[in-house]
């Protein structure tokens, strides 16, 4: 219902506030500027878990393609020599998308609990195998180049977030929220909430349940892994505790359920809040970051079921 | 054959270990159904408490003898009564109904804030209670020493294994508690107080959590980080016997430990993930575990 009432300000929202962003640029001051392009690439991560929230899953393990993404754009980057940003984000969607639909066919038959534990088993198991390959660095990881786009390379004087990363990233998180909040108004959205209530009842009426859910693994993989390749150029080093242990799983599943799932903006919002609260958390409390993390959980499970969203959602019905 | 005696050996301490480890939480996901992420935190506190415990003693009393085995029990009692209670009462009676997985989430809060509460107490440094390991000197298994205490795990865990399994199907309460697993609302409605049934089993989860890192904090260096660690390893075994499943949980127990000590021997760097990859396959081709029931889907 509110999906479709939402269609247009969502796109407009959308654009305006991809606008203000590479508007504001020139007047953020470098810690903004990382913290907004960081917050959107973790964004991506939460918001292709918000699509498997829509389909009554949680995955305990979406480090998984996270760490797919990085590895794949660092790796591409340190032994093939690309340094173009628009390619490397193809390779880590593609690694993670080929990945997501041979693991889906396991995956797509297993709800709830087992959904959530499978999955943090393959993101254990390429935990795994990145701590102890010694060519990838084993824990310390490796590091990154300083990424290009068609040909355009940045000054030697600039630092690692330049106009053009920023930009790039900017423009291509507005167009795939455009794009999720598309797929999730048409018939396959709608899937998702017939699997999350009463899957028997969808399959009677001839949509596949596991076909859906297979999509909604793969586009959740894909969207991982952006986030993944954005936060691994952003930061210019990729290590197996920062993407594939289960922590790092754990913070995302704690974007999505604080942002609610009622809108693609919402991953966005609360991972930027996320953000904002730890720069400040490790500054002045930095051994009460987790408490506050919980804390938070738990007050939004008991009060704010729908996420920050529900508070938009609100508010807006308040003034209509 | 001396390694063959070797990983016998070892797999069945390792087992052992595993089992004492997991035990509460499959206990508390076969009753209530709730797969409890902060069995990690009782974990690492009670090894805090129990090394602790016996450090405080031990600087009193050098030649201290099986009282340090005493210490660490009642570290273990008061950690899961405590802490126990204090999830139960104050966080999961209030999201008992909800999805299954928002439960998960709820434990799991409870975790991330029990990880800063052990570091405010204990603070960052790491504690050291070996005096423990050593009150049963040193037994040779086949030509190979072993530290007595870490044999002595395996009978005392068969002990606690068979006890619990006694303590369900050989009592009146667990027979009650039987009939709450079966069916809540039946239970409530020919008069069991399904009510106490759950906290008595979470206290109980939790002892047996606590314990478990109790008795661990002689064998490791009990620092930040070890609930982090050890909660994905009991979630594997767990999950391989099938969740809820005591007999499952020795199996898996069992296994892990075998793989793992046969990784050990033979190819170190498959240690890591060898029981992940167990974990999977079990998953993925029985999800129930190798022990649970397929759940009757209802319409």
């Amino acid at each position: 219902m509110t999906a479709l009432r939402n269609i247009r300000p969502t796109t407009a929202g959308i654009v305006l506030a991809a606008a203000a962003l590479l508007g504001l640029w020139p007047l953020l001051p470098a810690w903004a500027a990382h913290t907004a392009a960081v917050s959107l690439g973790g964004g991506l991560v939460a918001l292709g878990l918000m699509i498997l929230i829509r389909f009554g899953l949680v995955s305990f393990g979406q480090g998984l393609f996270f760490a797919i993404g990085g590895y794949a754009a660092a790796l591409a980057n340190q032994f093939l020599g690309i340094t173009d940003m628009l390619v490397l984000s193809v390779a880590g969607i593609a690694a993670a998308g080929m990945i997501a639909w041979a693991l889906g066919y396991i995956v797509r038959g297993h709800r709830g609990i087992f959904f959530a534990m499978l999955n943090l088993a393959f993101s254990m198991i390429l935990f795994g195998i990145l701590a102890k390959t010694v060519a990838l660095g084993s824990t310390d990881g490796f590091s990154v180049g300083v990424p290009t786009l068609l040909g355009v390379a940045p000054g030697p004087e600039a630092g690692r977030l330049t106009f053009v990363l920023f930009g790039f990233i900017v423009i291509s998180s507005a167009l795939v929220a455009w794009m999720v909040d598309r797929i999730l108004a048409s018939p396959v959205g709608y899937a998702g909430q017939g699997v999350r209530e009463n899957e028997l009842r969808l399959r009677y009426l001839g949509v596949s349940a596991r076909g859906a859910v297979h999509l909604a693994y793969i586009m959740a993989a894909k969207l991982a892994a952006l986030g993944g390749v954005f936060t691994v150029l952003l930061i210019g080093h990729v290590t197996p505790e920062d993407t594939a242990y289960w922590t790092k799983s754990g913070e995302f599943v704690f974007v999505a359920i604080l942002g609610g799932a009622g809108n693609v903006a919402a991953p966005f919002i609360a991972q930027t809040v996320f953000e904002l609260v730890r720069t400040f958390a490790l500054q002045y409390v930095p051994e009460a970051w987790q408490m506050l993390l919980g804390i938070t959980l738990l007050l939004v499970i008991l009060f704010l079921p729908g996420g920050l969203w529900s508070l938009v959602d609100r508010l807006r019905g308040r003034d209509a | 054959m001396m390694a063959l005696a070797a990983i016998v050996v070892d797999s069945l301490v390792y087992a052992s270990w595993l089992f004492i480890v997991s035990i509460g939480l499959t206990l508390i996901f076969g009753v209530m159904n709730v797969l409890n992420v902060a069995h990690g935190s009782l974990y690492a506190l009670g090894a805090y408490t129990a090394a602790w415990g016996v450090g405080m003693y031990v600087g009193g009393a050098p030649d201290a003898g099986f009282v340090l085995l005493a210490i660490m029990l009642v570290a273990a009692i008061v950690v899961g009564v405590l802490v126990g209670i204090l999830i139960e009462r104050g966080v999961l009676r209030w999201v008992y109904g909800r999805d299954e997985i928002v439960i998960v989430l709820a434990t799991y809060a409870v975790f991330l804030v029990l990880e800063d509460v052990m570091k405010l107490i204990f603070g960052p440094e790491s504690y050291i209670a070996f005096q423990p390991r050593f009150l049963f000197g040193t037994v040779s298994v086949a030509g190979i020493p072993y530290v007595g205490y870490d044999l002595l795990l395996v009978p005392l865990v068969a002990l606690i294994g068979v006890g619990i399994w006694a303590a369900i199907h050989r009592t009146r309460p667990g027979k009650l508690l039987i009939a709450v697993i079966h069916d809540r609302e039946i239970a409530s409605a020919l008069g069991i107080n399904v009510a106490r049934f759950f906290t008595v089993t979470f206290l109980c989860g939790a002892i047996l959590g606590a314990l478990g890192g109790a008795l661990s904090a002689p064998l490791i260096s009990v620092v930040p980080g070890i609930g982090v660690e050890l909660i994905v390893l009991a979630f594997a075994v767990v999950v391989i016997g099938g969740l809820g499943s005591v007999e499952g949980a020795a199996i898996g127990a069992l296994l892990v430990g075998l793989g793992r000590t046969a990784a050990v021997f033979f190819r170190p760097e498959l240690e890591l993930f060898v029981v992940f990859v167990v974990m999977t396959v079990v998953l993925a081709v029985r999800p129930e575990g190798l022990f649970g029931k397929p759940q009757t889907r209802r319409i």
